[in-house]
């Protein structure tokens, strides 16, 4: 049933001219029809689950404790300017180790491509870095550079934000490497082959036609890691540093009220919907592209 | 014999090249002259387009030398970007670059190669496409083009270097019987205006048009060459009589003379 869909794709973008017969005008309204009526048994559905849903939860026993420890809305309005605060903070955090760890993983990527016994231990390093940041614990990490280099007292040690954000960057640096990597071998060789036979260096092939073409098909996983790393940048609070996690705890300290955490889960998650609707839409996008569309 | 007073191009001496111990190349020889067209033929395997990629510097040699207009360029420390820059290479594959349209995948190497700026370099690319009629294709991508005329973009993106020598890779082996022929008029016109070309073909019937020499490459040796008419129609080598006979018997050289 593949013609109706292209028919009507080409009703639509075809000169106003053509007069749809009676068979297609029969054809759209009963499209039409369908959609009123899925769109329909969509919101009844959603309504049943719903309900079942609320009445569970709210004739459960301890419900009402529940709600007043964790769901005041006095406690969430007090806490949210702070909590807002803290997730500008986050919001920084997250741009700065974004960019970083892209292009800290696309560096490691194509170094650990270059080939010749000269690049050995530029390849080597790559690699073993890699593995090391891949495998290690990103709390490790974060207590090794905020608290143990300062311990070293070196002379212009960075702040301990700016250390927690070089241990995240470092962290997804390793995975983002990966994934860059997988880009850039996808690209057929004989697509630098073409490239070289054209008297283009080395890095022009690189630059101008393999990494396009490997960027491209990896954007997805790329940004499905970068919404990943919006999440784990509220990590760097158990470094010190206030950021909407931290300030939402030291607001449910003082009121020994939980509520100050769903508001912060509430507001990473309206942060990330942006990212993850860029994320659904590019990886739409390249699957359109790989059908040949 | 095309042996006359025009200077020689291309002259490979003892060509060796192996691939794990699997010997592709084997003392080989070759020589093209100026505005001569070579075809080399030969079974599935016996090293041809070895041989192109060899000459273009992709492949590293194991033995001989390579000399393009006198100068040495399999000698050591010579840049191979710059040989490459005046020699144009066509693939089987086509190898178009999927993410630019036609006229980026043009003038990328007369901009970034070359120097040339944007505007000279797409007006001789709308140029060259307009001669093989493909004007109109100059913004697609090459995965709206059909294979003849990805193929014949990918002739004029070696063009667009000024290439000194031409290396076609079985150029039509990938297309349909019906656009084989758009491709083979292109060769045959770049062929009068004097370029000079060294083409890998199944196609007997288009090494005897285009040809000047027909090279008959078994085994990783060129073991028997000379004029179309004589080495297509009266072959001496057994190896080549043998070669040939299973095309005609596969029907793939038409009309003889
Ligand atoms: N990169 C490679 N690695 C290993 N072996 C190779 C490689 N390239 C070519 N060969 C081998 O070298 C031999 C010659 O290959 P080549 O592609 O030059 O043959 P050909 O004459 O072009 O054949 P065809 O007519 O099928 O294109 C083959 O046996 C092939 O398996
Ligand atoms: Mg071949």
């Amino acid at each position: 049933m593949a013609r109706p869909g292209g028919a009507s794709a080409r009703t639509d973008v075809s000169t106003t001219a053509h007069q749809p017969s009676p068979a297609q005008l029969a054809r759209n309204a009963y499209r039409r029809r369908q959609t009123v009526v899925s769109v329909l048994v969509a919101a009844a559905s959603t309504a049943v689950v719903g309900t079942l849903l609320a009445v569970t939860v709210t004739g459960a026993p301890g419900w009402e404790r529940v709600r007043q420890t964790f769901l005041d809305p006095q406690v969430a309005w007090d806490a949210l300017p702070r909590v807002l605060t803290g997730l500008w903070l986050n919001v920084r955090l997250l741009v700065c180790c974004a960019i970083g760890a892209l292009l800290l993983g696309l560096l490691i990527a194509v170094l650990r491509t270059l080939r010749g016994p000269v690049f050995f231990p530029v390849r080597a390093l790559a690699a073993g870095y890699t593995y090391t940041f891949r495998g290690l614990p990103l709390i490790i990490v974060l207590y090794l550079f905020a608290f143990g280099v300062p311990g070293l007292r070196l002379q212009g040690t960075p702040s301990v934000l700016v250390l927690g954000a070089l241990a995240l960057i470092l962290t997804y640096g390793g995975y983002l490497a990966e994934v860059f990597r997988a880009g850039i071998e996808s690209v057929h060789p004989s697509q630098l082959a073409a490239a070289r036979s054209l008297g283009l260096s080395y890095r022009q092939a690189m630059r101008h036609v393999v990494l396009p073409q490997a960027v491209r098909r990896v954007a997805p996983p790329l940004l499905n890691d970068v919404v990943s790393l919006q999440k784990d940048v509220g990590l760097i609070s158990l470094a010190g540093p206030i950021d909407a996690v931290r300030a939402a705890q030291l607001a449910s300290a003082q009121t020994f009220n939980y509520t100050p955490y769903i508001l912060a889960g509430v507001l990473f998650v309206l942060l990330a919907i942006p990212l993850i609707a860029v994320t659904d839409q590019v990886t739409l996008r390249a699957a359109r592209r790989q059908s040949g569309g | 014999m095309g042996a006359t007073s025009a200077p020689e191009v291309l002259r490979c001496r003892g060509l060796r090249k192996e691939f794990g111990g699997q010997v592709v190349l084997d003392g080989l020889d070759l020589t093209v002259a100026e505005h001569q067209v070579v075809a080399l033929i030969g079974a599935s395997g016996s090293g041809k387009s070895t041989l192109l990629r060899c000459v273009n510097l992709l492949e590293e040699l194991h033995d001989g030398t390579i000399a393009l207009d006198g100068e040495e360029i399999s000698a050591p420390g010579v840049d191979p970007d710059r040989v490459r820059r005046r020699i144009g290479m066509v693939f089987q594959s086509y190898n178009l670059f999927p993410h630019l349209n036609v006229l980026d995948n043009i003038t990328l190497a007369p901009r970034r190669v070359h120097g040339h700026s944007r505007a000279e370099a797409e007006q001789r690319a709308r140029e060259l496409l307009a001669r093989v009629g493909l004007a109109e294709k100059a913004d697609a991508y090459p995965d709206r083009l059909s294979g003849g005329q990805q193929q014949r973009v990918a002739i004029v993106r070696a063009l667009a270097n000024s290439p000194r020598l031409l290396l076609l890779d079985e150029v039509t082996s990938a297309l349909d019987p019906e656009l084989v022929g758009e491709v083979l008029t292109m060769i045959r016109d770049l062929k009068a205006e004097g370029m000079t070309m060294v083409l890998a073909t199944h196609e007997m019937g288009f090494a005897r048009d285009v040809a000047d020499q027909v090279c008959f490459l078994d085994a990783g040796r060129v073991i028997e060459s000379g004029p179309p008419e004589q080495v297509l129609a009266a072959p001496t080598h057994p190896r080549t009589r043998q070669f040939l006979a299973r095309i005609i018997e596969a029907g793939r050289l038409p009309g003889r003379p």
